[in-house]
């Protein structure tokens, strides 16, 4: 639902505008790296703007530190509807590696709603390009949560509270009681 | 002089022909040691939650729900893909795959969740019994991380907060 409603209405250029509140430089490098004629982000209308009141997207790197989490606010607040905002990299998607230090508030979504998540340290300029052409609706989404089961049992189970001393050998049949 | 070096530059440019990479439309290739996405096997898993102990971005939670099923979640959200729950993994049960085209509109698309047998000793056929808040604190393989709220608990506490340790911090926004 959500593509449906970039594809209507981001249909032209998306101008983007690169909001770092405490990275590393790391996912700053990556960013300007696709823009570099070798990945041409150009090609999907993709221009960086250096102000928040022209863009439409903004991209997020860093997590949302203390002395920057209301300008980062401010920032987003500038930028006119409709918006997108794209997390990159793991300090923007979760908080990154020093989640638990006393100046990091966590992922950038605890202070502005994030549409689309890029993870990586730092995502490669490809997986940049692979969240902005998802977002413009020309790739599929390759994830999902997966869960993996182990419950058939290898050996019979053991319960001593069921057990009975019949003097023969004991079969639990009750596999499924946990 | 000018227009002489325009022609230069314009023979340059011309030159160097077309180098931009057909991406989307076309898969990349990456570099063979490339570490991507972590892929958990539970088939070959056997708990030992060396991963979670290992991880430096504490992303991997344990939880045993009692003595037979131990859950295994990877959040991702957070992952750096350094890699170090691979090394540790004596069964090799997790591996660097090299999937990085993992963006998603939803962060959740991320996690991977192994729900585990742990069998008792078939030995003495002896279940050991349930910790005390106290000898938790001195087990090393028991976790109780909090698998709902996405939150690994630090092994020096016995208890669950209702807070998350990150978000205890209030944002005063103008």
């Amino acid at each position: 639902m959500i593509k449906q409603l970039c594809r209507k209405m981001f249909r032209k250029s998306l101008w983007v505008y690169h909001a770092n509140s405490g990275g590393c430089n790391g996912c700053d490098i990556e960013v300007l790296n696709v823009l570099t004629p070798y990945y041409d982000a150009e090609r999907f209308g993709i221009k960086l703007v250096g102000s928040p009141r022209h863009a439409d997207v903004m991209l997020c790197q860093g997590p949302a530190m203390r002395p920057t989490a209301a300008a980062l606010r401010r920032a987003y607040e500038a930028m006119p509807e409709p918006k997108l905002v794209f997390a990159i990299g793991s300090c923007a998607c979760g908080g990154g590696i020093w989640h638990d230090s006393y100046n990091v508030l966590g992922p950038v979504e605890k202070v502005i709603p994030v549409n689309y998540y890029i993870p990586g340290c730092p995502p490669r300029p490809e997986a940049i390009l692979y969240g902005v052409a998802l977002a413009l609706g020309l790739v599929e989404k390759k994830m999902c949560p997966v869960t993996l089961q182990r419950r058939r049992l290898p050996i019979p189970r053991y319960h001593p509270e069921s057990l009975v001393g019949t003097g023969i050998e004991i079969v639990y049949k009750d596999a499924e009681k946990v | 002089m000018s227009l002489l070096s325009k022609i230069r530059e314009t023979v340059l440019c011309l030159k160097a022909g077309r180098v931009t990479l057909p991406y989307p439309a076309e898969p990349r290739p990456v570099p063979p040691r490339f570490r991507g996405r972590p892929i958990f096997d539970a088939a070959k898993c056997i708990g030992c939650a060396g991963c979670a102990n290992n991880c430096p971005a504490r992303e991997i939670l344990v939880h045993d729900v009692c003595q037979e099923l131990r859950i295994i979640q990877y959040l991702g959200r957070r992952c750096t893909f350094c890699g170090r729950c691979a090394d540790v993994c004596p069964e090799k049960a997790v591996t660097m795959s090299h999937d990085f085209e993992t963006a998603t509109n939803a962060i959740a698309d991320l996690s991977q969740r192994l729900e585990l047998f742990m069998s008792t000793c078939q030995r003495c056929g002896r279940c050991f019994p349930e910790p005390s808040p106290l000898e938790r604190l001195k087990l090393k393989g028991y976790r109780f991380d909090d698998v709902a709220s996405e939150r690994w608990i630090f092994h020096s506490k016995g208890y669950l907060d209702a807070e998350s340790t990150v978000a205890d911090i209030r944002i005063d926004l103008d």
